[in-house]
């Protein structure tokens, strides 16, 4: 066992609120006020009411698709069993009401067996944030299929949506999701992962833009030796609040689960949220599990929230760890660059590419990558001549 | 052509019960094509003159000049000072994770010359200074000192002194953590930069073994915050064998 389940364990019970009871009824979710465990980082007040009754319409995102040879992408009706096939159950109100509001729900299918090249987008255009919308998805990676399925959000919109994700036995999935929502944009996210005997999920989540963007993240295991990469980058600007909530629930023995969120915060009330749960269940012998969360905060007035929470039901395990930070630029780093001539501006950019680019890398979706670099840059762009130092704290 | 004149200088440093001085009134004046050799014991403050000659934030001056070529160097930022011809190898050089060494090298090549090297003979310029310091072509692709063992982090730092070619370097204890073959690759590389046309060196180290490869013009005793003694090569050659107790016993 390592030192950081060791610590864990000793931490003592933790009042647990990893495993609440879903309901698809929304009536059963109270209208949050904003001390709930789940809601006291969200500003509720900017939520232009979907966590309470506000109506919600169709039409708020246009969707357009470009699926890649052998991929199938259909709309069917809101009934269709394929819906909930992921195991999700809103424990929330906005995915509750998500669900109920759905008229339909997208499916994308890639078939049994079937190794697909290249990635299967899906872009929705925001319309205007006047009136809200929901959304419903469903990627089903069928046995032993392979494929990168990127979801993309742009535009004004206000959006609360359910997106599940199957993956079946020995299949191999990336999904990515990448926010880069106009500045007025509210986007409440709830996705959901089951994970197949010997099956792979990279699980990306990339936010730029939006005014309030929350994402919740869980994966279940539905056998053994299943595997879930998640996978999050993140930049918020003034004003913005990014929140990230992830739960992998291990219920299968020798799974795996590793967690990467970095995140850039810079000006005025920026904020960003991590909270990574993890539990391992008593069945669950023989895993592993990492997290990590890393937020640099490079302008005063930006602050960051990283909460990592393990419960350990079974000590009878591979590994277990995580780490969570929260820091300003490296003086030492910057002294060593500027001392080649660099100048402080360009060597902060370094760093900051620096911090994302492993991650970047780690993603591995070309069609991504460069995208990803240069809105690093642009976000870069907007403040690099305030950016602090520790030394100017 | 460089001369650095270093006059009178004090150091200090924050520390928990106010500041600290440490350097308590350096003296040093080191021409064009010198080598100097500023030996000292555990915490006599060698490495904060180089850090305070480089501009690292932690030391303030408190009293003294540096100049350049008469140019007040304490008057400029970090960069500044390594556009006008200085360079400090660390003894403890700094991991950047993500960053690239061919990324870093070159940003800071552009940065010294203005101009982006050209790509046709710098990837042949780069290998060729990381073979020269038997570090393999794949150092190229990998984070800037991380994971470096710290021989090879010493190295690198001796490559970037053959890349970015300074008129001025400043090594940092650049001989410790390395054996015996890995201290002549070290010492080739240093004594090739001296070799070129007007380039100066000031080596700062503990022990003398790294004088049986590189011949000092001048060596400076170290102790307590300033130069207890100059002289020769031959100076050197008495802390060998006797050590620094003449010394330190003289400045208590
Ligand atoms: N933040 C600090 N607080 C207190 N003392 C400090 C601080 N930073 C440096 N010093 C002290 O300054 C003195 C000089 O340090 P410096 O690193 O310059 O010595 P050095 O001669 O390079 O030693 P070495 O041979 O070990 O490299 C030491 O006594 C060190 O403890
Ligand atoms: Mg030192």
């Amino acid at each position: 066992m390592t030192a950081a389940v060791q610590e864990a364990l000793e931490l003592g019970t933790v009042e647990s609120h990893l495993h609440p009871e879903g309901s698809f009824d929304v009536d059963a979710h109270e209208v949050p006020k904003g001390r709930e465990e789940i809601w006291r980082f969200t500003p509720l007040k900017r939520l232009k009411g979907i966590h309470d009754s506000a109506p919600f319409a169709d039409g708020a995102t246009k969707v357009e698709v470009e699926a890649a040879a052998g991929v199938s992408v259909e709309t069917v009706a809101a009934d269709d069993a394929v819906r909930g096939t992921s195991g999700l159950v809103p424990t929330d109100r906005v995915s509750a009401r998500a669900w109920a509001a759905s008229t339909g729900a997208t499916v994308v299918r890639i078939p049994t067996d079937t190794v697909i090249e290249g990635a299967t987008v899906i872009r929705h255009h925001g319309t205007g944030s006047e009136t809200a919308g929901a959304g419903h998805a469903v990627i089903v990676a069928e046995k032993f299929a392979k494929a990168t399925v990127v979801l993309v959000f742009e535009g004004s919109a206000v959006v609360a949506d359910n997106i599940e994700i199957v993956v079946e036995d020995g299949a191999d999935l990336t999904v990515v999701s990448v926010q880069d929502w106009a500045d007025d944009a509210v986007h409440l996210s709830t996705q959901h992962a089951k994970v197949g005997r010997d099956a792979n999920l990279k699980h990306v989540s990339v936010s730029f833009g939006g005014d309030v963007v929350r994402h919740d993240f869980t994966a279940e295991y539905a056998g053994p030796g299943g595997s879930v990469e998640a996978l999050g980058l993140y930049f918020a600007d003034a004003g913005q609040h990014i929140e990230h909530r992830l739960f992998v629930d291990h219920t299968a023995p020798k799974t795996k689960s590793n967690v990467v969120y970095k995140g850039a915060l810079q000006g005025e009330k920026a904020h960003a949220v991590w909270i990574g749960n993890v539990l391992i269940r008593k069945e669950a012998e023989g895993i592993e599990t990492y997290e990590e969360n890393r937020n640099l905060i490079l302008t005063d007035g930006a602050w960051a929230d990283s909460v990592p929470n393990l419960e350990i039901e079974t000590g009878e395990i591979e590994g277990a760890g995580h780490a969570s930070a929260i820091g300003r630029f490296d003086d030492e780093q910057l002294f060593y660059l500027q001392s080649r001539g660099i100048a402080e501006t360009e060597a902060k950019r370094l760093v900051v590419h620096g911090f994302f680019n492993d991650l970047i890398r780690q993603i591995g979706v070309p069609e991504l990558e460069e995208k990803l670099t240069s809105t690093v840059e642009a976000e870069l762009a907007k403040n690099i001549n305030t950016l602090i130092t520790k030394d100017n704290v | 052509m460089s001369t650095l004149e270093i006059k009178d200088l004090t150091v200090s440093v924050e520390t928990e019960d106010g500041p600290k001085e440490i350097l308590k009134g350096v003296t040093l004046t080191i021409n064009s094509g010198e080598t100097h050799a500023i030996m000292g014991p555990n915490g006599s403050g060698k490495s904060t003159l180089a850090y305070s000659i480089a501009g690292h934030p932690k030391y303030t001056i408190t009293g003294g000049t540096v100049t350049l070529d008469g140019e007040d160097v304490l008057e400029m930022s970090v960069d500044e000072r390594a556009k006008a011809g200085l360079f400090l190898a660390m003894q403890y050089p700094v991991e950047v994770p993500g960053v690239s060494v061919a990324n870093f090298l070159r940003t800071a090549k552009t940065a010294l010359t203005g101009e982006a090297p050209k790509l046709r003979t710098w990837v042949k310029d780069v290998n060729g200074a990381m073979d020269k310091m038997h570090l393999d072509p794949t150092f190229s692709q990998r984070s800037v000192n991380e994971g470096f063992s710290g021989g090879e982090k010493k190295r690198h730092e001796i490559a970037q002194l053959d890349i970015l070619d300074p008129a001025f370097a400043l090594l940092d204890e650049i001989d410790s953590g390395l054996d015996i073959d890995a201290l002549k690759v070290v010492s080739d590389g240093i004594n090739d930069f001296r070799a070129r046309d007007g380039k100066s060196v000031l080596l700062i180290t503990h022990y003398t073994r790294i004088l049986r490869y590189i011949k000092p013009d001048h060596v400076h005793v170290f102790v307590a915050g300033r130069i207890a003694e100059s002289g020769g090569p031959d100076l050197a050659e008495e802390l060998e064998a006797s050590g620094y107790e003449r010394f330190t016993s003289a400045a208590v």
